[in-house]
């Protein structure tokens, strides 16, 4: 059953092209005002669900409701806001006419028009560009304008194909202070990305999807909890390679200097390596902590094999 | 190293079919579609050129040029009102109204006198002359039916010239002795056509037009001097219209390259709003570009534009509406750029070539002539001649009117039909 906070959500949402199965079987839920991630491998059906949900893509089954109601038909109901991972915006026009257009087609009235474009020139701070053909933009600045061009027309839920793809930090700190600015008005913003430290750390739920199918779905911590562990990964550098690996220690292969342990309770194990390694007649000279990452729960849940 | 470079071209060239239709199919096409337009297949389909003739003068003479005429296998004459050669014979004004409704591109009249005249062998300056109505528009028709003509006088009745050349004679060198007049009379009989002679089988007189005058008359432009300019015009006009229609409509493919299209098939537009807006403009712009070329035509040829203002908006109009809508259909069949391109050439050259673009369709064979209706060009072009030549009225445009504005429909229900695959998958 849905959650009474929910604005999207998609169940049993199944699709083929040709022998390819694209979607199967996949249900997720969008809350409202809630920055929601969904990651996956190259090829893992992604795209292909963020176009289902904006009417581009016909499931053969399955069901997208929006806000309770069913999405049909082809048009995108005007609730909802499509940001594409291409620069979707024309070149040759200014960064304040390709935003007057997309309001414009969006059936903005001229008055709410002229404040929405200033909104938009402010948020993605290029008043300084705004009359400028987009064609002579940076990367980031076209992305901003790209995110921009998607939410003119105040929608309650946004898309997000990669928003950030192929910009520098500076851009993607702006893009996501764009994006918290959205989700603190209540937009709810559904989006994919290949960075997963940006999804660790600016999404407050993350939907994990392979081969079509929804693999794994929560908080990092449920997902950490669900999968590798509330380990930390704990690396020594030693002053010489260890004539024998304490319990529980893994030496680094190219580099016996370096000693790796999962140490479920740190304030109590690493006391007890790093006397194992003095016992041995090594010094430590560097310590490294850290706990269990997205990454690693990615890669756990997807493997490491590449995909094309 | 350039082995490698040589290797890479020819892979490159293998694996892209538009690429291998631009270089060897294309080439072979046009070469097929001009043999047949200006090869004429062997002569099978040569055209004949129709003629109307108005025999004022009842006289022998003009009977056996009348028959003389029918009687050539290059000519395809009408005599009377009815087409069926049914009914009252044709009039000069009858058949000046047929050279310029454009259904016969020359018209002979045989004027009253001329029999009287050529028995007399034309010795007064005020003596009757053919005449020859003529639409210069078709250049060559004039030129071949005087000929003809020529021709057809000598042959039909060397015994008439015969009798009024002796006349002439006598009546400057004084009378024939008898032996002379013997001699001619015993000639005569002999040059008269027989029931059984054939003036296909004669030879072609080189001795001149022997007493019969012959004027041509372009009823079309009289006592203007523009040339054909409206024409090619219209001919490059058209061909070029397609090309940058074609190119214009080919920003859908960008736009579905950038994700432009999938943004605005988000907004409240839709796939129908968008095809359109695109046709809208296209069709504007054809309109300013069409208006530019004539325009220009007016200010560096002299083309008499500006009396032929209302039929002119008329036909532009509808030809870059119907323009735009081939190009919104080409653009939304075609996956790539690439492709688009590649179709686009090859089938608008075609087009153009069969619809007389390139080279007047009254000069190709009749078979041409028909296949090159089904072109988008043959229809646009007939309207431009219709009203820069033939000074046709607007409702006179309607059969030309009627086929852009249905191949409009089609293009634009065809565009829609293949828009479809960009809406949903």
């Amino acid at each position: 059953m849905a959650n009474h906070a929910d604005v999207l959500t998609v169940a049993g949402a199944r699709k083929k092209f040709g022998d390819v199965v694209a979607l199967e079987a996949v249900t997720l839920s969008l809350q409202e005002g809630e920055l929601l991630a969904l990651l996956g491998p190259n090829g893992a059906g992604k795209t292909t669900l963020i176009r289902a949900i904006s009417g581009r893509v016909r499931l053969d089954a399955g069901e997208i409701r929006l806000f309770g109601r069913p999405l049909s038909g082809r048009r995108t109901p005007p609730d909802l806001g499509i940001v594409p991972q291409e620069l979707a915006v024309y070149p040759l026009l200014t960064a304040r006419e390709n935003l007057a257009a997309f309001a414009r087609l969006q059936g903005l009235a001229a008055r709410e028009i002229a404040e929405r474009v200033r909104w938009a020139l402010a948020v993605t701070a290029l008043e300084d560009r705004a009359d400028e053909p987009v064609k002579g933009f940076s990367g980031g600045m076209k992305r901003r304008l790209n995110i921009a061009c998607g939410v003119i027309h105040r929608p309650k839920v946004v898309l997000l194909d990669e928003p950030t793809v192929g910009v520098d930090p500076q851009s993607r700190e702006r893009i996501y202070d764009m994006l918290g600015g959205l989700t603190r008005d209540g937009v709810s913003l559904l989006l994919t990305t290949h960075h997963l430290e940006e999804a660790e750390a600016r999404c407050s739920r993350t939907v994990i999807i392979d081969h079509g199918r929804v693999i794994a779905s929560g908080t990092l911590p449920e997902l950490v909890d669900q999968t590798v562990g509330r380990y930390r990964l704990v690396t020594l550098c030693v002053s010489g390679a260890l004539a024998e690996a304490p319990p529980g220690v893994e030496i680094d292969g190219e580099n016996p200097r370096t000693l790796r342990a999962k140490l479920s309770n740190v304030a109590r194990d690493l006391p007890a390596l790093l006397t194992a390694v003095s016992a041995q007649g090594r010094e430590v000279e560097d310590v490294d902590v850290r706990g269990p990452s997205l990454q690693a729960v990615f890669i756990h849940l997807t493997g490491r094999e590449l995909r094309e | 190293m350039i082995g490698t470079l040589l290797r890479i071209s020819w892979t490159n060239l293998k694996r892209d079919r538009v690429a291998q239709a631009l270089t060897f199919l294309l080439p072979v096409l046009f070469f097929s579609i001009f043999a047949s337009v200006f090869g004429r297949q062997g002569g099978n389909g040569t055209s004949r050129i129709r003629i109307a003739v108005v025999d004022e003068d009842h006289s022998g003479l003009s009977r056996r040029i009348a028959d003389g005429l029918a009687a050539e296998t290059a000519l395809r004459v009408r005599s009377t009102v009815d087409p069926g050669g049914q009914g009252a014979a044709l009039d000069r004004a009858a058949a000046e109204r047929l050279v310029r409704s454009g259904e016969v591109p020359v018209a002979i009249i045989l004027p009253k006198g001329l029999g009287l005249a050529a028995a007399a062998f034309g010795g007064d300056a005020g003596a009757p002359r053919i005449q020859l109505l003529a639409d210069v528009s078709d250049p060559i028709a004039p030129k071949m039916v005087y000929g003809l003509l020529q021709k057809v006088s000598m042959t039909a009745a060397p015994d008439i010239l015969m009798q009024g050349g002796v006349r002439q004679f006598e009546r400057y060198a004084g009378a024939l002795t008898p032996e002379q007049r013997a001699a001619v009379n015993g000639w005569l009989p002999r040059l008269k056509p027989g029931p059984g002679s054939d003036s296909r089988t004669t030879a072609v007189s080189s001795q001149g037009p022997m007493g019969i005058g012959v004027d041509t008359v372009d009823i079309m432009r009289q006592g203007k001097s523009e040339s054909l300019v409206s024409f090619y015009a219209a001919g490059v006009g058209v061909m070029f219209l397609l090309f940058s229609v074609t190119g214009a409509s080919g920003s859908l493919l960008d736009e579905m390259d950038s994700g432009t299209l999938d943004r605005v098939l988000s907004t409240r537009v839709g796939m129908g709003g968008l095809l359109a807006g695109k046709w809208l403009f296209l069709t504007l712009m054809g309109l300013a570009q069409l208006t530019v070329m004539f325009l220009w035509g007016r200010i560096a040829f002299g083309l008499d534009l500006f009396h032929h203002v209302p039929g002119f908006f008329v036909m532009t109009a509808f030809t870059a509406g119907a323009a735009a809508g081939f190009g919104l259909m080409l653009a939304t069949l075609a996956r790539t750029r690439a492709q688009l391109s590649g179709i686009s050439t090859i089938v608008i050259l075609t087009m153009s070539s069969l619809g007389g673009s390139m080279f007047p369709r009254f000069l190709m064979s009749e078979t041409m002539q028909k296949v090159g209706l089904l072109t988008f060009n043959a229809w646009a072009l007939d309207g431009y001649l219709k009203v820069f030549w033939r000074d046709a009225a607007l409702w006179q445009l309607w059969p030309q009117l009627v086929a852009l504005f249905g191949l409009a429909s089609a293009f634009l229900g065809l565009a829609r039909t293949f828009a479809r695959r960009w809406e949903t998958a």
